[in-house]
């Protein structure tokens, strides 16, 4: 079944990339494909039964898919040099105010809306 | 006989070499995560980074020359964007039920990282290019790669931006939410999901189960919301 499955995974990915060019979107095409695969599979049961296996030994190795493009800062270090105090001092804290304001937004309006967690 | 010399001008002519060192140094840096009974500052994907890094720098080898071995590796950014389909879908029931504050911690968790993160940069003098590179880097990478591309960033710089943010949040959320006394676990998982994607999302799995499946969801959607957000704000900073 892998290659029908992966062959699927594909299929979506390439309309989800010419959707993308044709209608000059701001999604990228692969995040597109994301899109329709999520409405596909609410739709067509049968086609999770079948992309499901692959699709999670896929996403096993989501971090692996992103080093050749890491080991790019070996090209990228006089930026990283020039502006290494903008760079350190926005990833850090843009993402703890991120975790603070997301957490307590969600705290917040679910107490608002009684949305309890299930546990 | 054949000298080295031939070997190695045979080797560095070929895709093989770089990509069996791509997925070497990966399975070397996953082992020692493993090893450290999987401590979020041992991240595979730095040490993979550092170690072909160091090895490109001894063989003299440039950074076009080993991307046409590990481009086959690459190429599966998109594949796998498509795939993180799957756990969105299993838990659109759980989406469901708590939609309201899943649609406005988004929105605000979102915003948030983006436009602190370039106001930040910007207060500090970063470039456009240097501002569009780092507008995505809460996205989960092959989203946050494309979008960058997609804005005049440099996508290099962006996927370290992006792994950067990952250890980041899944070092700093359990702490940092005690402190503050989030004690529901869905905001918690999602929180992290959304600022700091994968890795928040498989820190947040290692601490409770409700947390890791909103984390999934929160990175999902992020990875929609950053591609309409990060070029509405990067307008704003130019």
């Amino acid at each position: 079944m892998l290659v029908p499955a992966f062959a699927i995974i594909l299929l979506f990915q390439l309309v989800g990339e010419v959707i993308s060019r044709a209608l000059s979107l701001p999604l990228p095409g692969p995040v597109l494909g994301m899109v329709f695969m999520v409405i596909a599979l609410s739709m067509f049961p049968k086609l999770g039964d079948m992309v499901t296996p692959i699709a999670q030994g896929i996403l096993r190795y989501l971090a692996l898919m992103f080093v050749p493009v890491g080991v790019g800062i070996v090209a990228n270090i006089p930026t990283l040099e020039a502006h290494w105090l903008a760079i350190s001092a926005s990833v850090v804290v843009s993402t703890l105010f991120a975790i603070v304001v997301g957490a307590l937004t969600f705290v917040f309006v679910a107490r608002l809306t009684g949305s309890k967690a299930d546990d | 006989m054949t000298d080295a010399f031939k070997i190695w001008s045979y080797l560095s002519s070929q895709p093989l070499l770089w990509l069996c060192a791509t997925l070497f140094a990966y399975w070397i840096g996953d082992a020692l995560f493993v090893k450290s009974g999987r401590n979020p500052l041992v991240n595979a994907v730095l040490i993979a980074i550092v170690l072909l890094s160091l090895m490109l720098w001894a063989t003299g080898t440039s950074y076009e020359k080993y991307f046409d071995g590990a481009q086959f590796v690459h190429f599966m950014l998109g594949p796998v964007t498509v795939c993180l389909a799957i756990p969105l879908q299993a838990n659109l029931m759980a989406i469901r039920r708590a939609l309201l504050p899943i649609a406005a911690a988004l929105i605000a968790g979102s915003c948030a990282a983006v436009g602190s993160a370039l106001g930040i940069a910007w207060l500090l003098g970063a470039d456009h290019t240097l501002l569009a590179t780092l507008s995505p880097k809460s996205a989960t990478a092959p989203v946050a790669i494309g979008i960058s591309q997609g804005l005049g960033g440099e996508p290099t710089l962006t996927a370290v931006m992006v792994i950067i943010t990952g250890i980041v949040g899944a070092i700093c959320v359990t702490p940092l939410l005690n402190l503050i006394g989030v004690r529901d676990w869905r905001a918690r998982g999602f929180s992290v999901g959304v600022a700091a994607h994968g890795f928040g999302t498989a820190r947040a799995f290692q601490v409770n189960e409700t947390a890791g499946v909103f984390a999934s969801i929160g990175m999902g959607l992020n990875a929609v919301l950053t591609a309409f957000l990060a070029p509405l704000f990067l307008r704003l900073f130019q």
